[in-house]
């Protein structure tokens, strides 16, 4: 059973990024093809997050351009990356620590309700209707995260490994296109792993989402990856297959270092 | 009786005007992570802007009528605070996106001293007088239950049905709509707001033209109680203890904290003052704010501080 990978729907070519003298990123190309499951690894510094930040607009590269689905942007700002439907969940949680976890999750909707604020604010015909919706659509996602328990409770309070889910189901609420996860599993055990695992591999099965996903645990990478791009030091040094990957010689030296 | 009912009441309806300055404070507060220094500033500017366009009004159409005067210069001086919040998103907070609190608060105080300066310059620096009908005469009520009955003020009464109605609709706007929502988000975090589509840019225009108005509902009221002048920024401080009561994020702290402090205010100065020689009035807010910084800093409805650790 293998699942349809479709055309090319992002595509990132030749970017270079600089902070002042610092590097982060020299001219790296690679595409992401829909429904696949791309990962991103590298070493720590290797600009693994700046490249994400780059995709989701948060920083503008000097040199290069990023084309999504046909369109060609050489920069571009994260509203509009949002509009266009690509979503993200972020390395260092950045959830809504006051607001309760249906709320966050319901945040996502946002750029999806559609009625005039004034009817919104009085609860009435078919803004009392399209709330209903959107609610409903937000416990499917909860029930999909299984965090059902949890609806009320304001993120702050939830251990780690929750709040990592919630930021999960607020990129989700947006159905996206494509998903950008930065390290979803950084931080957790192997049982909490294995269920975001889980998670993301149904999220690209059941939505057929195409995910880009940054992460440092070889093992999970190689798992669930159909693709892999590596980077060291800002730049591409790998890009193929888990299996193909595994073998590249400069990737073994980038990871392991090079016997002289 | 009679009596401290009437104190009672008079410091309810001092305590709902305390009430509205404190409101400015947590509705910046609520959707930008930001302590707005500049709402002291904004009344005043605001209130300068009313006064002044309700004395040109007349002068620069020729319409006599009091009524067109006071709305017109309602809806220009409200103007002003829409164009006075757009700059200040434009000019100062754009630039600081994904800054720490403490460096948005600085520029809070910058702006303070510029709106000050601003105002008086444009609008000139002495006191003038905001005259929107209100009747100034006392009214008795429950004469048939006490004898004299208990005096009210009925400038105060009409502030006070104003403040809650501005209260109410606030409340709804934050709790019940999608932009409210999209206002707690940006509170929290700029980057994930972002990163969902939330136009941080608009929101904030809209939260300062929402504190802008209601620094104008505030400065109208006070102004018309005081005159316009430069003490008028001082109100603003008179509120702090009100923010710190209430929570800085609860909108309904900021009345129930308002309406306690002016109803402890009056209520200590009348009945405790005779014992310790007065001028409790001055102090009692602070006093109060400050046991509850050591006993609860979150105030009575604010969120509570979580953090892990």
């Amino acid at each position: 059973m293998s699942k349809q990978i479709g055309d090319v729907i992002l595509d990132v070519n030749n970017i270079s990024l600089r902070f002042g003298g610092v590097k982060a990123l020299t001219d790296i190309s690679f595409n992401v093809k829909e429904h696949e499951i791309r990962a991103i690894i590298g070493p720590n510094g290797a600009g693994k997050s700046s490249m994400l930040n780059c995709i989701n607009g948060v920083y503008t590269p000097q040199d290069g351009n990023i084309t999504f689905r046909g369109k060609t942007f050489s920069h571009m700002n994260p509203r509009e990356v949002a509009e266009m439907g690509v979503a993200r969940t972020f390395q260092n949680l950045a959830l809504f620590k006051g607001m309760s976890v249906i709320d966050n999750i319901m945040t996502g909707r946002n750029l999806r309700i559609k009625s005039n604020l004034f009817i919104q604010a009085l609860r009435v015909g078919p803004a009392a209707r399209e709330e209903a919706q959107h609610r409903e659509f937000v416990e499917h996602i909860i029930d999909f995260l299984e965090i059902q328990a949890h609806r009320k409770t304001p993120v702050g309070q939830l251990p780690y490994g929750l709040q990592k889910r919630v930021d999960l189901g607020r990129a989700l609420a947006m159905e996206p296109q494509v998903l950008l996860l930065d390290e979803p599993m950084a931080g957790m055990n192997v049982e909490e792993k294995q269920d975001m695992c889980r998670f993301v591999l149904d999220i690209n099965d059941e939505f057929g989402t195409t995910v880009v996903l940054i992460e440092h645990d070889m093992g999970v990478v190689m798992d669930i990856s159909d693709r892999v791009v590596v980077l060291d030091y800002g730049k591409k040094i790998g890009d193929g297959t888990p299996e193909e990957v595994r073998n590249n010689e400069d990737v073994i030296s980038a990871y392991l270092g090079t016997s002289h | 009786m009679a009596f401290f009912l009437e104190t009672l009441l008079g410091g309810l309806m001092a305590g709902m005007l305390y009430s509205l300055v404190a409101l400015g404070f947590v509705l910046i507060f609520k959707a930008s992570g930001v302590f707005n220094f500049a709402q002291g500033a904004m009344v005043l500017f605001a209130a300068l802007a009313m006064a002044r366009f309700a004395e040109w009004i007349p002068k620069w159409t020729g319409i006599e009528s009091p009524v067109v005067a006071t709305i017109g210069a309602f809806v220009i001086a409200a103007a002003v605070m829409f164009v006075v919040a757009w700059l200040i998103e434009y000019l100062v907070l754009r630039h600081l996106v994904n800054q720490e609190g403490t460096t948005l608060l600085m520029a809070t105080l910058g702006i303070t001293y510029f709106m000050e300066g601003l105002g008086q310059t444009v609008f000139g620096s002495d006191i003038y007088k905001i005259d929107i009908g209100m009747p100034k005469e006392p009214v008795f009520l429950l004469e048939s239950v006490f004898e004299g009955g208990v005096l009210i003020n009925k400038e105060d009464l009409i502030a006070a049905v104003i403040a809650a109605v501005l209260v109410a609709l606030l409340s709804l706007f934050f709790q019940k709509t999608s932009t409210g929502r999209a206002l707690r988000a940006v509170a929290d975090d700029h980057q994930a707001a972002q990163s969902i589509g939330i136009p941080l840019n608009r929101i904030w225009v809209i939260v300062w033209c929402v504190a802008g108005i209601v620094a104008l509902v505030a400065g109208m009221i006070w102004g018309s109680k005081l005159g316009v002048q430069f003490s008028l920024t001082t109100v603003a401080l008179r509120a702090l203890p009100v923010v710190i009561l209430g929570g800085l994020t609860s909108v309904p702290g900021a009345i129930i904290g308002g309406l306690i402090i002016g109803v402890g205010e009056k209520l200590s100065e009348v009945f405790l003052g005779p014992y310790v020689g007065g001028g409790i009035e001055i102090w009692f807010a602070y006093v109060l704010a400050l046991a509850f910084l050591l006993v609860r800093p979150q105030g009575l409805f604010g969120e509570k501080i979580i953090d892990r650790v």
